[in-house]
Protein backbone atom coordinates (compact mmCIF):
# COMPACT_ATOMS: atom_id res chain seq x y z
CA UNK A 1 0.00 0.00 0.00
CA UNK A 2 1.62 3.22 -1.19
CA UNK A 3 -1.25 5.45 -0.16
CA UNK A 4 0.07 6.10 3.34
CA UNK A 5 3.43 7.14 1.88
CA UNK A 6 1.71 9.82 -0.10
CA UNK A 7 -0.89 10.96 2.39
CA UNK A 8 1.33 11.26 5.42
CA UNK A 9 -0.42 12.17 8.65
CA UNK A 10 1.11 15.65 8.64
CA UNK A 11 -0.47 16.29 5.22
CA UNK A 12 -3.88 15.07 6.34
CA UNK A 13 -3.59 17.23 9.48
CA UNK A 14 -2.92 20.36 7.46
CA UNK A 15 -5.76 19.42 5.09
CA UNK A 16 -8.27 19.00 7.92
CA UNK A 17 -7.01 21.96 9.92
CA UNK A 18 -5.41 24.43 7.51
CA UNK A 19 -3.22 27.20 8.91
CA UNK A 20 -3.69 30.88 8.05
CA UNK A 21 -6.70 30.15 5.85
CA UNK A 22 -9.13 32.93 4.91
CA UNK A 23 -8.57 36.20 3.08
CA UNK A 24 -7.34 39.00 5.32
CA UNK A 25 -6.77 42.74 5.15
CA UNK A 26 -4.46 44.52 4.66
CA UNK A 27 -2.57 43.13 1.68
CA UNK A 28 -0.32 44.44 -1.06
CA UNK A 29 -1.30 42.08 -3.86
CA UNK A 30 -3.96 39.45 -4.55
CA UNK A 31 -3.48 36.74 -7.16
CA UNK A 32 -5.73 34.02 -8.51
CA UNK A 33 -4.09 30.82 -9.69
CA UNK A 34 -5.74 27.78 -11.23
CA UNK A 35 -4.67 24.29 -12.10
CA UNK A 36 -6.22 23.98 -15.57
CA UNK A 37 -6.01 20.21 -15.65
CA UNK A 38 -8.17 19.67 -12.57
CA UNK A 39 -9.97 22.95 -11.98
CA UNK A 40 -8.43 23.70 -8.59
CA UNK A 41 -8.48 27.42 -7.81
CA UNK A 42 -6.62 29.51 -5.27
CA UNK A 43 -6.93 33.17 -4.35
CA UNK A 44 -3.93 34.33 -2.35
CA UNK A 45 -2.90 37.64 -0.77
CA UNK A 46 0.53 38.78 0.29
CA UNK A 47 1.48 41.59 2.64
CA UNK A 48 5.13 42.59 2.85
CA UNK A 49 6.45 44.42 5.90
CA UNK A 50 8.47 47.65 5.80
CA UNK A 51 11.73 45.71 6.09
CA UNK A 52 10.85 43.37 3.24
CA UNK A 53 9.71 40.49 5.42
CA UNK A 54 6.60 38.47 4.65
CA UNK A 55 4.12 39.93 7.08
CA UNK A 56 1.06 37.93 6.06
CA UNK A 57 -0.15 35.40 3.51
CA UNK A 58 -3.86 34.67 3.42
CA UNK A 59 -5.79 32.50 0.99
CA UNK A 60 -9.06 30.90 -0.03
CA UNK A 61 -9.61 28.21 -2.57
CA UNK A 62 -10.94 24.88 -3.67
CA UNK A 63 -8.68 21.95 -4.23
CA UNK A 64 -7.59 18.48 -3.29
CA UNK A 65 -5.97 17.54 -0.01
CA UNK A 66 -2.48 17.90 -1.49
CA UNK A 67 -2.96 21.44 -2.80
CA UNK A 68 -4.79 22.58 0.34
CA UNK A 69 -2.28 21.04 2.75
CA UNK A 70 0.71 22.27 0.77
CA UNK A 71 -0.61 25.83 0.81
CA UNK A 72 -1.15 25.60 4.56
CA UNK A 73 2.41 24.32 5.10
CA UNK A 74 3.74 27.05 2.82
CA UNK A 75 2.18 29.81 4.94
CA UNK A 76 3.90 28.39 8.03
CA UNK A 77 7.22 28.49 6.20
CA UNK A 78 7.05 31.99 4.76
CA UNK A 79 5.09 34.19 7.19
CA UNK A 80 7.44 36.20 9.37
CA UNK A 81 10.49 35.37 7.24
CA UNK A 82 12.59 37.73 5.11
CA UNK A 83 11.29 37.48 1.56
CA UNK A 84 14.58 36.19 0.04
CA UNK A 85 14.61 33.39 2.60
CA UNK A 86 10.97 32.55 1.90
CA UNK A 87 11.64 32.40 -1.84
CA UNK A 88 14.74 30.25 -1.28
CA UNK A 89 12.63 27.82 0.75
CA UNK A 90 10.16 27.76 -2.14
CA UNK A 91 13.01 26.90 -4.50
CA UNK A 92 14.07 24.02 -2.24
CA UNK A 93 10.47 22.78 -2.19
CA UNK A 94 10.26 22.99 -5.99
CA UNK A 95 13.46 20.98 -6.35
CA UNK A 96 12.12 18.33 -3.99
CA UNK A 97 8.84 18.11 -5.92
CA UNK A 98 10.73 17.61 -9.18
CA UNK A 99 12.78 14.75 -7.75
CA UNK A 100 10.35 11.87 -8.46
CA UNK A 101 10.72 10.79 -4.84
CA UNK A 102 14.52 10.75 -4.96
CA UNK A 103 15.21 13.87 -2.91
CA UNK A 104 16.48 13.72 0.67
CA UNK A 105 14.94 16.98 1.86
CA UNK A 106 16.41 19.07 4.65
CA UNK A 107 13.89 19.11 7.47
CA UNK A 108 15.67 22.09 9.05
CA UNK A 109 14.59 24.18 6.08
CA UNK A 110 11.43 22.53 4.80
CA UNK A 111 9.94 21.43 8.14
CA UNK A 112 6.46 19.91 7.55
CA UNK A 113 6.92 20.29 3.79
CA UNK A 114 9.30 17.29 3.74
CA UNK A 115 6.14 15.17 3.96
CA UNK A 116 5.44 15.99 0.31
CA UNK A 117 8.44 14.06 -0.99
CA UNK A 118 6.12 11.05 -1.38
CA UNK A 119 3.82 13.14 -3.57
CA UNK A 120 6.73 13.89 -5.90
CA UNK A 121 6.57 10.28 -7.11
CA UNK A 122 3.23 11.09 -8.76
CA UNK A 123 3.78 13.54 -11.62
CA UNK A 124 0.06 14.27 -11.90
CA UNK A 125 -0.01 15.52 -8.30
CA UNK A 126 3.15 17.66 -8.34
CA UNK A 127 1.19 20.62 -9.70
CA UNK A 128 -1.27 20.29 -6.82
CA UNK A 129 1.55 20.58 -4.30
CA UNK A 130 3.03 23.57 -6.13
CA UNK A 131 -0.18 25.57 -6.60
CA UNK A 132 0.14 27.55 -3.36
CA UNK A 133 3.88 28.06 -3.69
CA UNK A 134 3.59 29.35 -7.26
CA UNK A 135 0.79 31.72 -6.26
CA UNK A 136 2.95 33.02 -3.39
CA UNK A 137 5.97 33.51 -5.64
CA UNK A 138 3.87 35.42 -8.17
CA UNK A 139 2.17 37.57 -5.53
CA UNK A 140 5.45 38.31 -3.75
CA UNK A 141 7.13 39.42 -6.98
CA UNK A 142 4.20 41.72 -7.73
CA UNK A 143 4.25 43.05 -4.17
CA UNK A 144 7.93 43.95 -4.50
CA UNK A 145 7.12 45.90 -7.66
CA UNK A 146 4.22 47.65 -5.95
CA UNK A 147 6.48 48.66 -3.03
CA UNK A 148 9.20 49.90 -5.36
CA UNK A 149 6.75 51.99 -7.35
CA UNK A 150 4.88 53.17 -4.26
CA UNK B 1 -12.17 -12.15 -32.57
CA UNK B 2 -15.36 -12.97 -30.78
CA UNK B 3 -18.37 -12.90 -33.05
CA UNK B 4 -21.57 -12.98 -31.07
CA UNK B 5 -24.68 -14.92 -31.77
CA UNK B 6 -26.49 -14.33 -28.49
CA UNK B 7 -27.81 -11.00 -27.30
CA UNK B 8 -24.86 -10.00 -25.16
CA UNK B 9 -21.12 -9.59 -25.44
CA UNK B 10 -18.72 -12.34 -24.40
CA UNK B 11 -16.57 -9.97 -22.37
CA UNK B 12 -14.04 -12.61 -21.34
CA UNK B 13 -13.30 -13.40 -24.98
CA UNK B 14 -13.14 -9.72 -25.87
CA UNK B 15 -10.71 -9.03 -23.04
CA UNK B 16 -8.37 -11.66 -24.42
CA UNK B 17 -7.97 -9.45 -27.52
CA UNK B 18 -6.57 -6.54 -25.47
CA UNK B 19 -2.96 -7.22 -24.44
CA UNK B 20 -2.81 -4.23 -22.09
CA UNK B 21 -5.56 -5.66 -19.90
CA UNK B 22 -3.18 -8.44 -18.85
CA UNK B 23 -0.68 -6.06 -17.23
CA UNK B 24 -0.67 -5.01 -13.63
CA UNK B 25 -0.27 -1.54 -12.14
CA UNK B 26 0.88 0.08 -8.87
CA UNK B 27 2.73 -2.86 -7.39
CA UNK B 28 0.97 -5.87 -8.88
CA UNK B 29 -2.63 -4.73 -8.86
CA UNK B 30 -4.97 -5.98 -11.56
CA UNK B 31 -5.62 -3.16 -14.04
CA UNK B 32 -9.22 -1.97 -13.90
CA UNK B 33 -9.39 0.49 -16.78
CA UNK B 34 -12.41 2.75 -16.41
CA UNK B 35 -11.19 5.67 -18.52
CA UNK B 36 -12.35 4.69 -22.00
CA UNK B 37 -14.13 8.02 -22.35
CA UNK B 38 -10.69 9.62 -22.49
CA UNK B 39 -9.19 6.99 -24.75
CA UNK B 40 -10.03 3.36 -25.34
CA UNK B 41 -7.62 0.46 -25.26
CA UNK B 42 -6.71 -1.23 -28.56
CA UNK B 43 -7.31 -4.85 -29.54
CA UNK B 44 -4.54 -6.87 -31.10
CA UNK B 45 -6.45 -6.79 -34.41
CA UNK B 46 -5.95 -3.02 -34.59
CA UNK B 47 -2.31 -3.21 -33.52
CA UNK B 48 -1.67 -5.92 -36.11
CA UNK B 49 -3.32 -3.94 -38.90
CA UNK B 50 -1.19 -0.91 -38.14
CA UNK B 51 1.98 -2.99 -37.91
CA UNK B 52 1.16 -4.82 -41.14
CA UNK B 53 0.85 -1.54 -42.98
CA UNK B 54 4.34 -0.50 -41.86
CA UNK B 55 5.83 -3.92 -42.55
CA UNK B 56 4.35 -4.40 -46.02
CA UNK B 57 2.91 -1.24 -47.56
CA UNK B 58 4.50 1.81 -45.98
CA UNK B 59 4.84 4.74 -48.40
CA UNK B 60 3.54 8.29 -48.70
CA UNK B 61 -0.11 8.20 -49.74
CA UNK B 62 -1.20 10.02 -52.91
CA UNK B 63 2.41 10.56 -54.03
CA UNK B 64 4.53 8.81 -56.60
CA UNK B 65 3.70 5.94 -58.90
CA UNK B 66 5.71 3.11 -57.44
CA UNK B 67 4.11 -0.06 -56.18
CA UNK B 68 4.35 0.72 -52.48
CA UNK B 69 2.80 4.11 -53.02
CA UNK B 70 -0.08 2.47 -54.86
CA UNK B 71 -0.57 -0.04 -52.10
CA UNK B 72 -0.38 2.58 -49.36
CA UNK B 73 -2.90 4.75 -51.22
CA UNK B 74 -5.23 1.79 -51.73
CA UNK B 75 -4.98 0.89 -48.04
CA UNK B 76 -5.68 4.46 -47.00
CA UNK B 77 -8.66 4.88 -49.32
CA UNK B 78 -10.03 1.47 -48.32
CA UNK B 79 -9.74 2.58 -44.69
CA UNK B 80 -11.68 5.74 -45.50
CA UNK B 81 -14.41 3.64 -47.09
CA UNK B 82 -14.61 1.36 -44.06
CA UNK B 83 -14.79 4.25 -41.60
CA UNK B 84 -17.43 5.97 -43.75
CA UNK B 85 -19.48 2.77 -44.01
CA UNK B 86 -19.30 2.35 -40.25
CA UNK B 87 -21.41 5.49 -39.87
CA UNK B 88 -23.50 4.82 -42.98
CA UNK B 89 -21.79 7.49 -45.07
CA UNK B 90 -20.15 7.77 -48.48
CA UNK B 91 -16.31 7.87 -48.60
CA UNK B 92 -16.40 11.08 -50.63
CA UNK B 93 -17.96 12.84 -47.64
CA UNK B 94 -15.50 11.59 -45.04
CA UNK B 95 -12.42 13.65 -44.21
CA UNK B 96 -9.74 11.94 -42.17
CA UNK B 97 -8.24 14.31 -39.63
CA UNK B 98 -5.71 14.19 -36.84
CA UNK B 99 -8.51 13.99 -34.27
CA UNK B 100 -12.02 15.27 -33.60
CA UNK B 101 -10.68 18.58 -32.34
CA UNK B 102 -9.10 19.19 -35.73
CA UNK B 103 -12.32 18.09 -37.42
CA UNK B 104 -14.34 20.72 -35.53
CA UNK B 105 -11.71 23.41 -36.09
CA UNK B 106 -11.75 22.55 -39.78
CA UNK B 107 -15.40 23.58 -39.96
CA UNK B 108 -14.90 26.65 -37.76
CA UNK B 109 -11.96 27.90 -39.83
CA UNK B 110 -13.69 27.12 -43.12
CA UNK B 111 -16.50 29.38 -41.94
CA UNK B 112 -14.21 32.29 -41.08
CA UNK B 113 -12.01 31.72 -44.13
CA UNK B 114 -15.19 31.89 -46.25
CA UNK B 115 -15.17 35.68 -45.85
CA UNK B 116 -12.16 35.92 -48.16
CA UNK B 117 -12.97 32.94 -50.40
CA UNK B 118 -14.97 32.77 -53.61
CA UNK B 119 -18.64 33.61 -54.18
CA UNK B 120 -19.89 30.09 -53.53
CA UNK B 121 -18.41 30.15 -50.01
CA UNK B 122 -20.39 33.28 -49.07
CA UNK B 123 -23.25 31.16 -47.69
CA UNK B 124 -20.86 30.20 -44.85
CA UNK B 125 -19.83 33.73 -43.90
CA UNK B 126 -20.68 34.87 -40.38
CA UNK B 127 -20.72 38.39 -39.01
CA UNK B 128 -22.11 40.69 -36.34
CA UNK B 129 -25.77 39.90 -35.71
CA UNK B 130 -25.30 36.21 -36.43
CA UNK B 131 -25.27 33.61 -33.67
CA UNK B 132 -23.68 30.23 -33.09
CA UNK B 133 -25.45 27.97 -30.60
CA UNK B 134 -23.76 25.33 -28.44
CA UNK B 135 -24.77 23.74 -25.14
CA UNK B 136 -23.59 24.00 -21.57
CA UNK B 137 -22.45 20.37 -21.63
CA UNK B 138 -19.94 20.68 -24.48
CA UNK B 139 -16.41 19.37 -24.36
CA UNK B 140 -13.98 22.26 -24.78
CA UNK B 141 -13.27 20.92 -28.28
CA UNK B 142 -16.83 21.79 -29.29
CA UNK B 143 -16.92 25.07 -27.40
CA UNK B 144 -13.62 26.94 -27.70
CA UNK B 145 -13.46 26.75 -31.54
CA UNK B 146 -16.90 28.41 -31.68
CA UNK B 147 -15.93 31.05 -29.12
CA UNK B 148 -12.94 31.79 -31.33
CA UNK B 149 -15.00 31.79 -34.53
CA UNK B 150 -17.37 34.32 -32.94
CA UNK B 151 -14.43 36.43 -31.80
CA UNK B 152 -12.95 36.43 -35.31
CA UNK B 153 -16.19 37.22 -37.10
CA UNK B 154 -18.12 39.38 -34.64
CA UNK B 155 -20.87 36.78 -34.31
CA UNK B 156 -22.35 35.96 -30.88
CA UNK B 157 -22.18 32.65 -29.04
CA UNK B 158 -25.31 31.38 -27.33
CA UNK B 159 -25.94 28.16 -25.48
CA UNK B 160 -28.68 25.80 -24.45
CA UNK B 161 -28.65 25.12 -20.73
CA UNK B 162 -28.58 21.82 -18.87
CA UNK B 163 -31.24 20.73 -16.38
CA UNK B 164 -30.49 19.68 -12.81
CA UNK B 165 -31.00 16.11 -14.00
CA UNK B 166 -28.26 16.44 -16.58
CA UNK B 167 -30.48 16.69 -19.64
CA UNK B 168 -30.45 19.31 -22.36
CA UNK B 169 -33.08 21.97 -21.64
CA UNK B 170 -35.08 21.80 -24.85
CA UNK B 171 -37.52 24.44 -23.61
CA UNK B 172 -34.92 27.00 -24.58
CA UNK B 173 -34.64 25.69 -28.13
CA UNK B 174 -37.25 28.00 -29.64
CA UNK B 175 -35.71 31.15 -28.15
CA UNK B 176 -31.99 30.37 -28.16
CA UNK B 177 -32.05 29.09 -31.74
CA UNK B 178 -33.64 31.85 -33.79
CA UNK B 179 -33.35 33.51 -37.19
CA UNK B 180 -29.92 34.87 -36.31
CA UNK B 181 -28.56 31.35 -35.78
CA UNK B 182 -26.19 30.11 -38.47
CA UNK B 183 -24.89 26.99 -36.77
CA UNK B 184 -25.89 24.72 -33.90
CA UNK B 185 -23.05 22.56 -32.55
CA UNK B 186 -23.72 20.01 -29.82
CA UNK B 187 -22.62 16.74 -28.32
CA UNK B 188 -24.46 13.55 -29.24
CA UNK B 189 -23.46 12.07 -25.89
CA UNK B 190 -22.02 14.01 -22.96
CA UNK B 191 -18.45 12.96 -22.16
CA UNK B 192 -19.08 13.78 -18.50
CA UNK B 193 -22.62 12.61 -17.74
CA UNK B 194 -23.29 10.03 -20.44
CA UNK B 195 -26.45 11.88 -21.44
CA UNK B 196 -27.50 11.00 -24.97
CA UNK B 197 -28.97 14.16 -26.45
CA UNK B 198 -32.02 14.06 -28.72
CA UNK B 199 -30.84 15.04 -32.18
CA UNK B 200 -34.16 15.25 -34.03
CA UNK B 201 -35.74 18.22 -32.19
CA UNK B 202 -32.53 20.24 -32.45
CA UNK B 203 -32.24 19.52 -36.17
CA UNK B 204 -35.90 20.36 -36.70
CA UNK B 205 -35.49 23.75 -35.03
CA UNK B 206 -32.23 24.44 -36.87
CA UNK B 207 -33.93 23.69 -40.20
CA UNK B 208 -36.79 26.06 -39.36
CA UNK B 209 -34.31 28.92 -39.05
CA UNK B 210 -31.92 27.78 -41.78
CA UNK B 211 -29.01 26.96 -39.47
CA UNK B 212 -26.38 24.30 -40.04
CA UNK B 213 -25.93 21.52 -37.48
CA UNK B 214 -22.66 19.98 -36.32
CA UNK B 215 -22.76 16.94 -34.07
CA UNK B 216 -19.85 16.08 -31.80
CA UNK B 217 -20.11 12.31 -31.95
CA UNK B 218 -16.89 11.46 -30.08
CA UNK B 219 -18.81 9.68 -27.35
CA UNK B 220 -21.57 8.22 -29.50
CA UNK B 221 -19.91 6.66 -32.55
CA UNK B 222 -17.77 4.36 -30.36
CA UNK B 223 -20.69 3.27 -28.20
CA UNK B 224 -23.97 3.43 -30.12
CA UNK B 225 -25.16 2.50 -33.59
CA UNK B 226 -24.82 5.82 -35.45
CA UNK B 227 -26.22 6.33 -38.93
CA UNK B 228 -25.27 9.65 -40.46
CA UNK B 229 -28.18 9.72 -42.98
CA UNK B 230 -30.70 9.10 -40.19
CA UNK B 231 -29.31 11.95 -38.10
CA UNK B 232 -29.86 14.45 -40.94
CA UNK B 233 -27.20 16.83 -39.59
CA UNK B 234 -24.60 18.67 -41.69
CA UNK B 235 -21.37 17.70 -39.97
CA UNK B 236 -20.35 14.86 -37.66
CA UNK B 237 -16.99 14.80 -35.90
CA UNK B 238 -15.52 11.80 -34.10
CA UNK B 239 -12.17 10.53 -32.96
CA UNK B 240 -10.54 7.18 -33.73
CA UNK B 241 -8.75 6.59 -30.47
CA UNK B 242 -11.95 6.49 -28.43
CA UNK B 243 -13.34 3.65 -30.59
CA UNK B 244 -10.52 1.09 -30.28
CA UNK B 245 -8.50 2.80 -33.03
CA UNK B 246 -5.00 4.28 -32.90
CA UNK B 247 -4.12 7.70 -31.54
CA UNK B 248 -3.69 10.43 -34.12
CA UNK B 249 -6.64 9.85 -36.43
CA UNK B 250 -10.17 11.20 -36.40
CA UNK B 251 -12.88 12.00 -38.89
CA UNK B 252 -15.21 14.68 -40.11
CA UNK B 253 -18.25 13.68 -42.06
CA UNK B 254 -19.68 16.60 -43.98
CA UNK B 255 -22.59 17.01 -46.36
CA UNK B 256 -21.05 16.90 -49.83
CA UNK B 257 -22.69 20.14 -50.99
CA UNK B 258 -21.12 21.95 -48.03
CA UNK B 259 -17.68 20.36 -48.26
CA UNK B 260 -17.57 21.44 -51.89
CA UNK B 261 -17.98 25.13 -51.11
CA UNK B 262 -15.83 25.16 -47.99
CA UNK B 263 -12.43 26.82 -48.30
CA UNK B 264 -9.49 24.91 -46.86
CA UNK B 265 -8.35 25.15 -43.25
CA UNK B 266 -4.76 23.86 -43.30
CA UNK B 267 -2.97 24.26 -46.59
CA UNK B 268 0.09 22.69 -48.20
CA UNK B 269 0.89 19.54 -50.13
CA UNK B 270 -1.71 17.01 -51.27
CA UNK B 271 -4.66 19.40 -50.95
CA UNK B 272 -3.91 21.35 -54.11
CA UNK B 273 -5.16 21.22 -57.70
CA UNK B 274 -2.61 23.54 -59.30
CA UNK B 275 0.12 25.65 -57.76
CA UNK B 276 1.79 28.68 -59.36
CA UNK B 277 3.95 31.28 -57.70
CA UNK B 278 1.07 33.74 -58.00
CA UNK B 279 -1.45 31.47 -56.30
CA UNK B 280 -3.06 28.06 -56.11
CA UNK B 281 -6.30 26.21 -56.60
CA UNK B 282 -7.47 23.39 -54.44
CA UNK B 283 -8.45 19.76 -54.79
CA UNK B 284 -12.00 18.52 -54.39
CA UNK B 285 -13.05 17.26 -50.97
CA UNK B 286 -12.10 15.22 -49.05
CA UNK B 287 -8.48 15.75 -50.24
CA UNK B 288 -8.91 19.53 -49.93
CA UNK B 289 -8.98 19.07 -46.17
CA UNK B 290 -6.15 16.55 -45.85
CA UNK B 291 -2.90 18.47 -46.33
CA UNK B 292 0.45 16.79 -45.84
CA UNK B 293 1.25 13.09 -45.77
CA UNK B 294 -1.76 11.53 -44.03
CA UNK B 295 -1.63 9.13 -41.06
CA UNK B 296 -2.24 6.11 -43.28
CA UNK B 297 -1.18 3.43 -40.78
CA UNK B 298 -3.48 5.00 -38.19
CA UNK B 299 -6.33 5.15 -40.71
CA UNK B 300 -5.80 1.46 -41.48
CA UNK B 301 -5.84 0.75 -37.74
CA UNK B 302 -9.06 2.72 -37.35
CA UNK B 303 -10.66 0.70 -40.14
CA UNK B 304 -9.66 -2.47 -38.28
CA UNK B 305 -11.32 -1.03 -35.18
CA UNK B 306 -14.50 -0.41 -37.19
CA UNK B 307 -14.40 -4.01 -38.41
CA UNK B 308 -13.91 -5.22 -34.85
CA UNK B 309 -16.87 -3.21 -33.57
CA UNK B 310 -19.03 -4.22 -36.55
CA UNK B 311 -18.31 -7.88 -35.83
CA UNK B 312 -19.39 -7.38 -32.23
CA UNK B 313 -22.44 -5.49 -33.41
CA UNK B 314 -23.03 -1.93 -32.25
CA UNK B 315 -26.50 -2.79 -30.92
CA UNK B 316 -24.87 -5.31 -28.61
CA UNK B 317 -22.11 -2.89 -27.64
CA UNK B 318 -24.74 -0.33 -26.65
CA UNK B 319 -26.81 -2.93 -24.75
CA UNK B 320 -23.72 -4.12 -22.88
CA UNK B 321 -22.82 -0.61 -21.74
CA UNK B 322 -26.43 0.18 -20.93
CA UNK B 323 -26.58 -2.81 -18.60
CA UNK B 324 -23.24 -1.89 -17.01
CA UNK B 325 -24.19 1.70 -16.37
CA UNK B 326 -27.47 0.58 -14.80
CA UNK B 327 -25.51 -1.71 -12.52
CA UNK B 328 -23.02 1.06 -11.69
CA UNK B 329 -25.80 3.54 -10.87
CA UNK B 330 -27.46 0.99 -8.59
CA UNK B 331 -24.20 0.13 -6.82
CA UNK B 332 -23.15 3.78 -6.39
CA UNK B 333 -26.60 4.60 -4.99
CA UNK B 334 -25.84 2.15 -2.16
CA UNK B 335 -22.93 4.30 -1.00
CA UNK B 336 -23.93 7.15 1.33
CA UNK B 337 -22.27 10.45 0.40
CA UNK B 338 -21.98 9.68 -3.31
CA UNK B 339 -23.83 12.02 -5.67
CA UNK B 340 -24.05 11.29 -9.38
CA UNK B 341 -23.72 14.32 -11.67
CA UNK B 342 -26.05 13.63 -14.57
CA UNK B 343 -28.97 11.31 -15.21
CA UNK B 344 -29.54 8.72 -12.49
CA UNK B 345 -31.72 6.60 -14.73
CA UNK B 346 -30.61 4.62 -17.76
CA UNK B 347 -32.96 6.26 -20.26
CA UNK B 348 -30.99 7.76 -23.21
CA UNK B 349 -27.77 7.30 -21.34
CA UNK B 350 -24.39 5.85 -22.22
CA UNK B 351 -21.76 4.08 -20.17
CA UNK B 352 -20.20 7.07 -18.42
CA UNK B 353 -20.82 7.99 -14.79
CA UNK B 354 -19.51 11.10 -13.06
CA UNK B 355 -19.92 11.55 -9.35
CA UNK B 356 -18.71 13.45 -6.31
CA UNK B 357 -18.04 12.01 -2.88
CA UNK B 358 -18.96 14.24 0.07
CA UNK B 359 -15.88 15.45 1.93
CA UNK B 360 -13.29 14.08 -0.51
CA UNK B 361 -11.90 15.99 -3.45
CA UNK B 362 -12.11 13.99 -6.72
CA UNK B 363 -8.32 14.09 -7.05
CA UNK B 364 -8.06 12.26 -3.74
CA UNK B 365 -10.80 9.79 -4.70
CA UNK B 366 -8.87 9.12 -7.90
CA UNK B 367 -5.63 8.64 -6.00
CA UNK B 368 -7.13 6.00 -3.73
CA UNK B 369 -8.70 4.25 -6.73
CA UNK B 370 -5.39 4.37 -8.58
CA UNK B 371 -3.68 2.80 -5.59
CA UNK B 372 -6.12 -0.09 -6.03
CA UNK B 373 -5.46 -0.34 -9.77
CA UNK B 374 -8.76 1.33 -10.70
CA UNK B 375 -8.04 3.94 -13.35
CA UNK B 376 -10.67 6.66 -13.62
CA UNK B 377 -10.50 10.26 -14.69
CA UNK B 378 -10.74 13.13 -12.23
CA UNK B 379 -11.13 16.81 -12.96
CA UNK B 380 -13.49 18.79 -15.17
CA UNK B 381 -13.07 16.40 -18.11
CA UNK B 382 -12.53 19.27 -20.56
CA UNK B 383 -16.06 20.48 -19.85
CA UNK B 384 -15.33 23.11 -17.25
CA UNK B 385 -18.56 25.12 -17.73
CA UNK B 386 -20.57 21.97 -17.00
CA UNK B 387 -18.72 21.48 -13.70
CA UNK B 388 -19.52 25.09 -12.83
CA UNK B 389 -23.14 24.50 -13.79
CA UNK B 390 -23.31 21.83 -11.09
CA UNK B 391 -21.34 23.88 -8.58
CA UNK B 392 -18.40 21.51 -8.40
CA UNK B 393 -14.76 22.13 -9.26
CA UNK B 394 -14.28 18.57 -10.45
CA UNK B 395 -15.82 15.10 -10.52
CA UNK B 396 -14.65 11.51 -10.59
CA UNK B 397 -15.63 9.82 -13.85
CA UNK B 398 -15.81 6.14 -14.68
CA UNK B 399 -16.39 5.27 -18.33
CA UNK B 400 -17.01 1.81 -19.71
CA UNK B 401 -16.49 -0.04 -22.96
CA UNK B 402 -16.75 -3.43 -24.61
CA UNK B 403 -14.08 -4.96 -22.35
CA UNK B 404 -15.54 -3.67 -19.06
CA UNK B 405 -17.20 -6.23 -16.82
CA UNK B 406 -19.27 -6.12 -13.64
CA UNK B 407 -16.36 -7.03 -11.38
CA UNK B 408 -14.70 -3.79 -12.48
CA UNK B 409 -17.76 -1.80 -11.44
CA UNK B 410 -17.56 -3.62 -8.10
CA UNK B 411 -13.88 -2.64 -7.82
CA UNK B 412 -14.88 0.98 -8.41
CA UNK B 413 -17.52 0.92 -5.70
CA UNK B 414 -15.18 -0.86 -3.26
CA UNK B 415 -12.55 1.76 -4.02
CA UNK B 416 -14.94 4.63 -3.30
CA UNK B 417 -15.72 3.05 0.07
CA UNK B 418 -12.00 2.62 0.72
CA UNK B 419 -11.48 6.33 -0.02
CA UNK B 420 -14.22 7.20 2.47
CA UNK B 421 -12.53 5.04 5.11
CA UNK B 422 -9.11 6.48 4.35
CA UNK B 423 -10.23 10.08 4.62
CA UNK B 424 -12.51 9.34 7.54
CA UNK B 425 -15.76 10.49 5.98
CA UNK B 426 -17.71 7.21 5.96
Amino acid sequence: MQLEQMYQEVILDHYRHPHHRGLREPFDVQVHHVNPTCGDELTLRVLLGPGGDVQDVSYEGVGCSISQASTSVMTDLVIGRPLPEALATGQRFLEMMQSRGEAEPDEEILEDAVAFVGVSKYPARVKCALLGWMAFKDAAAQAVTVKEQG
Amino acid sequence: MSVQTAGSLDVARIRADFPILRRTVRGGRRLVYLDSGATSQKPVQVLDAERRFYELHNAAVHRGAHQLSEEATDAYEAARATVAAFVGAAPSELVLTKNATEAINLVAYAMSNAATAGAEAQQLVLGPGDTVVVTEMEHHANLVPWQELCRRTGATLRWLSVTDGGRLDLDGLATVVDCSTRLVAFAHQSNVMGTVNPVAPVVRRAREVGALVLLDACQSVPHLPVSVPDLDVDFVAFSGHKMLGPLGVGALWGRRSLLEVMPPFLTGGSMIETVRMEGSTYAAPPQRFEPGVPAAAQAVGLAAACDYLSALGMERVAAHEHALVGYALDRLAEVPGVRVIGPTDTEARGGTVSFVVDGIHPHDVGQVLDDLGVEVRVGHHCAWPLARRFGVSATTRASFYVYTDQTEVDALVDGVRRAQDFFGVS
